[in-house]
């Protein structure tokens, strides 16, 4: 099978603290694949750096076949992103986000209203699409940004936890949006997740970060089965602790806990 | 393209412009206090010390670069806002390079001040100025344009470097308002103490607002062409220096 990402050595340090260590991972094209960890283990650091917002401190990245540092635009064309907080304009309508969206990605002008269309109709919005964004739910916002993420035909789909805060209803159209969009548009999916059940549910391959290492991945069998455990939360616990994690951008809270650990 | 994205740019800071009723009024109203308040107050003495000369014609390419200056800085600051809200990271993931998004936001900034600059320069009609000479007309545009640029790429250099809004205020009371009270824009640089003079001989604005009211009021004190040497060669430096510092900016 054929690699759309290939991750090696990649680092990122903020000031003299380290919040991705070294990891190296590769995502099949075609699959879905599952980025867990606790609060605080790197993984949205990680998509920041995957996606070109953040610098690495060091490390390689390829998405599509494109170097991801030195051909940005071409590795921006084939990724489409959700981050973890808004990144919508509010005060703007979902259709206006959208037809920015299509504006920048250079979407030919006689394709932008339908490929629109086409998107919000992927996530139930296409009654909505005159709204303000700052009147829509949070599960709104949410569907609209992976529709508005979905208009350029990306090749590889990153989300980062993308169903934090959401009702089950919510979460469970989302999910089955994104599998949709795996099966039918082939896309490669790159997810973050808090809930273990629905990354069981949906990944077809997991890597589980914590303190900024990669720790465990392979499929969820191949995890079970090494960690003797009969779900991937079990799993998981087992490889990360039990301790509570900070939900802060505290970096020295971080370590403080870290002290901690290795303490006990 | 180029000129695609561009448009988007702009327009979406139209639309937040046009949509915020408060910021619309605001900066026209602000201006047009300083004309009213400023052309009658100042006026009548003006006339006296300046042997007949009318301080409306002096005051108007002043209060045209208050319009500008300020709708420009603030649209080149939004990028905090954007920060803030989340909406930069769906700018620096988009296709295009840093540099395109430099070039893109300050035009739009620039654009949108300059539309505020020619209606403040058509109400101050309402004041009783009159354009000295309307074939110089074209050269005041370009200075207007000029001082745009400018005061656009300025607000997003230093957005480039800001975390959040605090320090917003510190921007605007101690670097944007000393910019406007030293620029020559309300009353005529001369008699000053050595100090303030020679402040405000570095301040950019007094070049752009010298050289504009050589256009339409048909006085300064450099020469136009000094002035646009001086504006545009600044333009220039300020958006290189805002390239450079956009070019590191993350989210
Ligand atoms: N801009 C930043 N400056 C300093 N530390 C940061 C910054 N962004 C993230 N961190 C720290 O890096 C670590 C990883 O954060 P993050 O990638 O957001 O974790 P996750 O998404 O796995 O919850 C955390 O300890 C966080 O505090
Ligand atoms: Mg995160």
């Amino acid at each position: 099978m054929q690699n759309i990402l290939v991750v090696q050595s990649l680092t990122k340090k903020f000031d003299n603290f380290t919040a991705v260590n070294d990891i190296s991972f590769n995502v099949e094209k075609g699959s879905i694949f599952a980025f867990l960890g606790p609060n605080g283990a790197g993984k949205s650091t990680t998509i920041k750096m995957l996606t070109t917002v953040l610098k690495p401190t060091s490390g390689e990245i390829s998405i599509n076949g494109f170097d991801v540092l030195k051909e940005q635009n071409k590795a921006r064309e084939s990724f489409g992103i959700v981050f973890q907080d808004n990144s919508l304009d509010e005060d703007l309508t979902a259709y206006e986000n959208m037809v920015y969206h299509a504006v920048v990605y250079k979407v030919p002008k006689t394709e932008r209203a339908e490929r629109i269309q086409k998107a919000l109709a992927i996530v139930g919005l296409c009654d909505r699409w005159s709204d303000y964004v700052k009147k829509y739910s949070g599960g709104m916002k949410r569907r609209l940004e992976i529709a508005r993420s979905l208009v350029h035909y990306p090749k590889i789909i990153f989300l980062d936890e993308p169903t934090v805060g959401l009702d089950p209803q919510t979460r469970n159209a989302i999910w089955s949006h994104i599998r949709k969009l795996n099966e039918e548009q082939k896309i490669t999916v790159f997810l973050t997740t808090h809930y273990m059940e629905e990354a069981e549910a949906i990944a077809n391959n997991v890597a589980i970060i914590d303190h900024g290492k990669i720790i465990e991945s392979g499929t969820v069998e191949e995890i079970k089965k090494r960690t003797k455990t009969e779900l991937l939360e079990e799993a998981f616990l087992k490889l990360t602790g039990r301790d509570i994690r900070d939900d802060d951008n505290g970096a020295n809270k971080q370590k403080m806990m870290r002290g901690l650990g290795r303490m006990r | 393209m180029m000129i695609e994205i561009i448009y988007i740019l702009c327009l979406r800071q139209l639309k937040h412009y046009w949509r915020s009723k408060a910021r619309l009024i605001g900066s026209l109203g602000q201006p047009l206090l300083f004309m009213i308040a400023f052309g009658f107050g100042f006026g009548p003495m003006y006339t006296r010390a300046n042997g007949g000369a009318n301080y409306i014609n002096f005051l108007t390419p002043g209060i045209v670069t208050m319009a500008i200056l300020f709708t420009a800085v603030f649209s080149g600051l939004e990028i905090i806002w954007d920060r803030q809200f989340g909406f930069l990271k769906e700018i620096l993931v988009a296709p295009i390079s840093r540099t395109e998004i430099m070039i893109g936001k300050t035009f739009g900034g620039a654009i949108i001040a300059m539309i505020q600059g020619l209606i403040m320069l058509s109400m101050t009609y309402l004041f009783g100025f009159r354009i000295s000479n309307l074939g110089s007309l074209w050269m005041g545009l370009i200075f207007m344009f000029l001082i745009a640029i400018f005061f656009s790429g300025l607000g997003l250099t230093i957005a480039s470097k800001m975390e959040d809004m605090q320090g917003f205020q510190m921007i605007l009371n101690f670097l944007i308002m000393p910019i406007f009270f030293l620029s020559g824009a309300l009353f005529p640089l001369q008699n000053l103490p050595y100090a303030i003079y020679l402040i405000s001989r570095i301040d950019p604005l007094t070049y752009g607002v010298d050289g504009l009211r050589g256009s339409i009021a048909g006085v300064s004190t450099f020469g136009i062409y000094n002035d646009l040497v001086a504006i545009s060669s600044l333009s220039v430096l300020i958006c290189a220096i805002g390239t450079v510092l956009f070019l590191k900016i993350e989210a």
